[in-house]
């Protein structure tokens, strides 16, 4: 109601000092989360658009999430058979019928595949050995998959198949060994079989790990390398739609049997750091928030106190209890909205003011600044929240209000 | 519409006692009926107060009723005496009450606007000419620190007049005013009664003032002793136009 509102404003005007420190106690409130989550958030999208971006979203593993059933088992479903002692049988890892798999997975709309075989290697130049991880690739598919042609600093992914025994490295490796593009470097795999092959690629990700440990060579040259002829031994998939993913990843496993990890599932330890992330972050603004509705508190109380003939003579007028309690909560939400946009003017603030500040580090994806998510929700929930706490607050000091007896505070007056 | 034959207001053997066991109105009994000026008199703690508030609709009593117009506001909810309270009731205490953060103009506006019945502008022009009628016309814009105490009382007077009440309930109103002041408050609510036919009711200690009245009601103890009507205005002059209650 507008005389309400107006009655409202009115005694708040009055006491302008104090409205304004309650105010800013919410405004502080909503500036930080906003900053906070700008903050987290921007951080957390950064890194799960990494994640999406480099990794695969679907990996298909030669392996069974559970150990394949013995046959007595096969055959007596519901009996109760205790085997132990059982050995894996002699087979030869890597996916069966591949081939067969992966047109299957192509055909569905969206998504690219690529087969792979990874293997131990010593790389031995000179007197130099070093253990790297080798992942046999095919690259036109390969690069459908995956980022490796986008951090090729040197050479290119083509040279893979016009050289023979091409191999592309990475650049921690490339210095640990000594090496430049170019060079003829001896691979040695774990089976015994050893490779001359020439240096047709440096890649950098940023990532360490892979710098220093990880290789590429053709999948038939893995395959030659490892002496596993034509295993493939992962699939990996990349989807349009990456949210689909292990919707997908489970159907895949359910088709064929192979272990299928989408992406949430390979990175579920930081995605679950991300809960607690978020978990600290809506605490600490929570608390900052609840002091703020106390300041709220404080003022309507304080009004409310102050204005015990006002609520007399409007009780005397005829105006209800409703009408009084309404009066109230309405201070404490003009002092939240106040706060919500103020805070949101600070919040914003603060972004470009976090956004200004460079680190003198190398972060892996080259960052030196904080990444901010710029979202609307963002203080879209922070207003929710502050105006929130502050009609919570007033309501306790509004119904007080309501409930004055008017007569008893004339008969005091006079 | 209004019906002449049940009084105004009426008071049916009402009794206020507090909590703790205080008696502050006993057994009261009173009728009030279209343009009387009722001065109720009593020493100090006499109940002359508590009276009022119950006649107001303000308080409940613990035994009795009050009718207005006929009607037991017993049984009606705090919701429902608030909207009575707003139509047909004004109030005018000791103090002004006036909001302090509000013109004199906004202030009389106050009751207008919750009513609801007139839009802005005929709110203003029902606010103005009251304050006109009052002699305050050029305190309208002024908030009320800045007006004197009789200025302020009459601001008052004209918030209380508001809504067009039949009924004008006055709790000492004279009690922070020098005589002139007072004896023009007094004024006032005669012409209130005889001109314009309303019913006051004001309480007062001051005996020279209640001579003005046409009736006076006598407290000692919660307990009315004397209710007489003073001669020559025994009957008032009928107004021609009585404010009515709406059959609500």
């Amino acid at each position: 109601m507008n005389l309400i509102f107006d009655l409202a404003r009115g005694m708040l005007s009055r006491r302008r000092r104090q409205t304004l420190v309650s105010v800013m106690g919410v405004a502080l409130g909503v500036a930080f989360f906003i900053a906070i989550a700008s903050l987290m958030r921007g951080f957390q999208t950064y890194f799960i658009e990494q994640v999406i971006d480099v990794q695969p979203h679907i990996i298909v593993k030669d392996e069974t999430r559970r150990p394949l059933p013995q046959a007595v088992e096969i055959a007596h479903p519901d009996g109760a058979v205790a085997l132990s002692g059982v050995k894996p049988t002699e087979r030869v890892r890597g996916i069966r019928a591949s081939a067969e798999k992966m047109a299957i997975l192509e055909a569905i709309p969206g998504v690219f595949s690529s087969p792979i075989l990874t293997g131990q290697a010593l790389l031995r130049y000179g007197s130099r050995d070093v253990s790297v991880s080798i992942t046999g690739i095919e690259p036109a598919r390969y690069r459908r998959v995956s980022n490796l042609e986008k951090d090729l600093i040197q050479g290119r992914m083509e040279d893979l198949r016009s050289t023979a025994n091409g191999l592309i490295i990475g650049i921690g490796l490339a210095q640990k060994l000594g090496v430049v593009l170019g060079d003829t470097i001896i691979a040695v795999s774990p089976k015994g079989v050893s490779l001359q092959m020439k240096i047709v690629g440096i890649f950098r990700t940023g990532l360490a790990t892979l710098d220093n440990q990880a290789g590429y060579t053709l999948l038939k040259v893995n395959q030659i390398l490892q002496d596993r002829p034509n295993v493939v031994n992962q699939i990996l998939l990349k989807l349009d739609d990456v949210t689909g993913a292990e919707a997908l990843a489970r159907q895949i496993e359910a088709r064929f049997g192979d272990r299928s990890e989408s992406w949430e599932e390979q990175n579920r330890n930081v995605l679950t750091v991300f809960v607690i992330q978020n978990a600290i972050m809506y605490s600490v603004t929570g608390a900052i928030l609840l002091v703020a509705a106390f300041g709220i508190y404080n003022i309507i109380s304080t009004v409310v106190f102050e204005k015990t003939r006002d609520i007399a003579i409007l009780k005397s007028l005829g105006f209800t209890e409703g009408d009084i309690q309404w009066l109230f909560l309405l201070q404490g939400m003009i002092a939240g909205l106040l706060g919500a946009v103020l805070g949101c003017v600070l919040g914003q603030i603060m972004i470009e003011g976090l956004a200004q500040i460079r680190f003198n580090t190398e972060t892996p994806a080259g960052n030196d600044r904080f990444l901010l998510a710029h979202d609307w929700r963002i203080f879209a929930v922070a207003s929710f929240f502050a105006l929130l706490s502050a009609s919570i607050a007033a309501v306790v000091p509004a119904r007080r209000a309501a409930r004055l007896d008017p007569v008893q505070t004339i008969r005091g007056a006079a | 519409m209004s019906n002449p034959a049940l009084a105004l207001l009426e008071a049916q053997h009402i009794t206020r006692r507090l909590p703790e066991g205080v008696t502050l109105v006993q057994d009261a009994s009173l009728k009030v009926e279209r343009g009387e000026f009722i001065a109720i008199t009593g020493p100090s703690g006499s109940g002359k107060s508590s009276l009022l508030y119950l006649l107001g609709l303000l308080d409940r009593p613990t035994e009795g009723r009050v009718l207005l117009e006929g009607r037991d506001t017993a049984s009606l909810s705090a919701t429902e005496l608030a909207s009575l309270r707003l139509k047909h009731l004004g109030f005018v205490f000791q103090f002004h009450f006036l909001l302090p953060e509000f013109s004199t103009l906004d202030n009389v506006l106050i009751p207008i606007r919750r009513l609801g019945r007139l839009k802005d502008a005929a709110a203003r022009a029902q606010a103005m000419k009251l304050l006109e009628a009052l002699g305050m016309a050029e305190a309208a814009a002024k908030l009320p620190e800045q007006l004197s105490g009789g200025m302020r009382q009459r601001a008052a007077i004209a918030r209380a007049l508001a809504n067009d009440p039949a009924i004008i309930l006055a709790d000492e109103p004279t009690g922070n005013l020098d005589t002139r002041n007072a004896a023009a408050v007094f004024d006032i609510f005669a012409r209130l009664a005889n001109e314009e036919g309303r019913a006051i009711l004001v309480v007062t200690h001051d005996a020279e003032l209640a001579k003005r009245a046409n009736r006076r009601v006598h407290l000692v103890d919660g307990r009315i002793v004397s209710d007489t009507r003073v001669a020559g205005s025994e009957n008032p002059p009928a107004p021609a136009n009585p404010p009515a209650l709406p059959q609500s």
